[in-house]
């Protein structure tokens, strides 16, 4: 269908030469990428508010539209029309830039995480390293959030989550190397074709405690409670947040959203065999399930550990500060290392099926 | 090859006109009725005590150093574990002098009580 279109172009529009239409065509892919995945995350707030209202033995919002369905769109469209408030003594340039700069790294991870087997828009073969190189950029929004705020609680709340957000970044850091140790590539769609033929072959299974060492990273990594004490609200007000208002407080929010839905497709991709059927060499269950697409697998798996997000919310206390920071250096670092030293171990005596 | 890499440059500009034209939205249907209790900083309803660029704790920037340490340590282990299981016990035991190493740092600055949060 691509072609078609492409030489369709060509035929009728003579000045369109192949680089622009390269680069158009992946404009129409990113759009067509980004959209759905913006009405995911938009989705995704009114998941987390009805699961949690009935969590919390409360109904959730179910005003708008059937059962509250339209919700997200209506909260979006009171952000649109909300006054974008500059406080005087805030550096402006800065304080708008902030809030692009956490949402740009969001966005630009997707060009490389693949949801299929030939479904991707770019196969880097560094791609798992360009996912933890632009993953850290994100950090820059929050600091510069709270220091171009000009406001106590802001620089507090952007202190905090960018020393949170660096410490748990080597522990991601970490358990990607184990990941690339047992798949031999640095390569995400690697990664994954090197775990097919059943649920057995996964990297859940050698990479067990490297697993659940991640997942609780990724809820630190994306200021998710118990680990939101960038907003905590008891304490900071808010944190980095308090001072913005509007569609710049919306962006903040949706970069969250969306490095949700990246860090739960990443966990699916790592060690969950991404879009693998997990019936693959069981007779009878594998051709039973063979009409279902591979990006069904993945969104399958992935709406598991996003509905996870929102069962430890509605479950777990918030952490106090040295509580977190301690469960980072001196039990997950310590761990990882150690894994690290047991999967070189296990890659050289060639276990399982894995290695 | 290199054209691998054309949409990341797509997508970071894909990006910043997503995150442009949403603030933009944003100021141009939302009311501008700027008044000085509103702009003024946020501090539990009362005015500020102090300037906002005041001290903070040390320990900060300790995590910052302490960070580009291991995540440099990161950065030489995505080499070697691409290749790891080619390299036999050869690079297994390579990589463990290294890594006994980093421990041996690491069991330093945590008997040095950096880690320490009270």
């Amino acid at each position: 269908m691509w072609q078609g279109f492409v030489d369709f172009v060509y035929q009728y529009v003579p000045w369109f030469d192949g680089g622009l239409a390269v680069v158009l065509i992946i404009l129409i892919k990113g759009v067509a990428l980004i959209l759905p995945l913006i009405i995911m995350m938009a989705y995704m707030t009114y998941a987390e508010r009805k699961v949690i209202g009935y969590m919390q033995l409360r109904i959730g919002p179910n005003r708008v539209g059937p059962i509250g369905l339209l919700q997200p769109f209506a909260d979006v469209f009171k952000l649109m029309f909300k006054e974008i408030i500059f406080p005087t003594k805030a550096n402006v340039y800065l304080f708008v830039l902030a809030p692009i700069l956490a949402f740009v790294p969001a966005i630009a991870i997707w060009a490389v995480i693949p949801l299929g087997q030939d479904f991707y828009i770019t196969n880097l073969d560094i791609s798992l390293l360009y996912v933890l190189a632009i993953g850290s950029v994100g950090i820059y929004g929050i600091i510069l959030a709270g220091w171009a705020s000009n406001s106590k609680y802001p620089l507090l709340g952007a202190l905090r989550s960018a020393s949170l957000l660096v410490s748990y970044e080597i522990v991601v850091g970490f358990v990607a190397v184990t990941v690339v140790m047992a798949a031999s590539s640095v390569n995400l769609n690697e990664i994954v074709s090197s775990q097919s033929g059943g649920i057995w072959n996964w990297y859940w299974i050698p990479l067990f405690p490297m697993m659940i060492v991640f997942w609780i990273s990724a809820l630190a990594e994306t200021n998710r409670a118990p680990f939101d004490v960038v907003e905590g609200e008891s304490e900071i007000m808010g944190g980095t947040h308090v001072e913005y208002s509007g569609m710049c407080f919306a962006l903040f929010f949706m970069a969250e959203y969306i490095n949700m839905i990246m860090m739960a497709a990443l966990a699916v991709l790592m060690f969950f065999g991404g879009w693998h059927s997990p019936f693959e060499g069981v007779p009878y269950l594998q051709e039973f399930f063979a009409f279902v697409p591979d990006i069904m697998w993945l969104l399958g798996k992935m709406s598991f550990f996003l509905f996870l997000y929102l069962w430890i919310r509605a479950t777990f206390p918030r952490y106090r500060y040295d509580q977190i920071m301690r469960l980072c250096w001196k039990v997950f670092l310590p761990l990882t290392i150690a894994w690290i030293m047991v999967v070189a171990l296990m890659t050289q005596l060639h276990l399982g099926p894995w290695f | 090859m290199l054209e691998n890499y054309l949409p990341i440059i797509v997508f970071i500009f894909l990006g910043i006109a997503f995150g442009v034209g949403l603030t933009l939205v944003g100021y141009l249907l939302g009311p501008s009725k700027p008044d000085e209790e509103k702009n003024s900083q946020f501090e539990c309803g009362f005015p500020a005590f102090e300037d906002s660029r005041m001290h903070f704790n040390v320990r900060y920037y300790l995590v910052a150093i302490l960070f580009i340490l291991f995540d440099l340590e990161v950065a030489f282990f995505i080499p070697w574990a691409v290749v790891q299981s080619k390299l036999g016990w050869f690079g297994f035991i390579g990589m463990s002098v290294f890594l006994l190493l980093l421990v041996v740092g690491f069991i330093f600055e945590w008997k040095k009580g950096a880690l320490e949060w009270e």
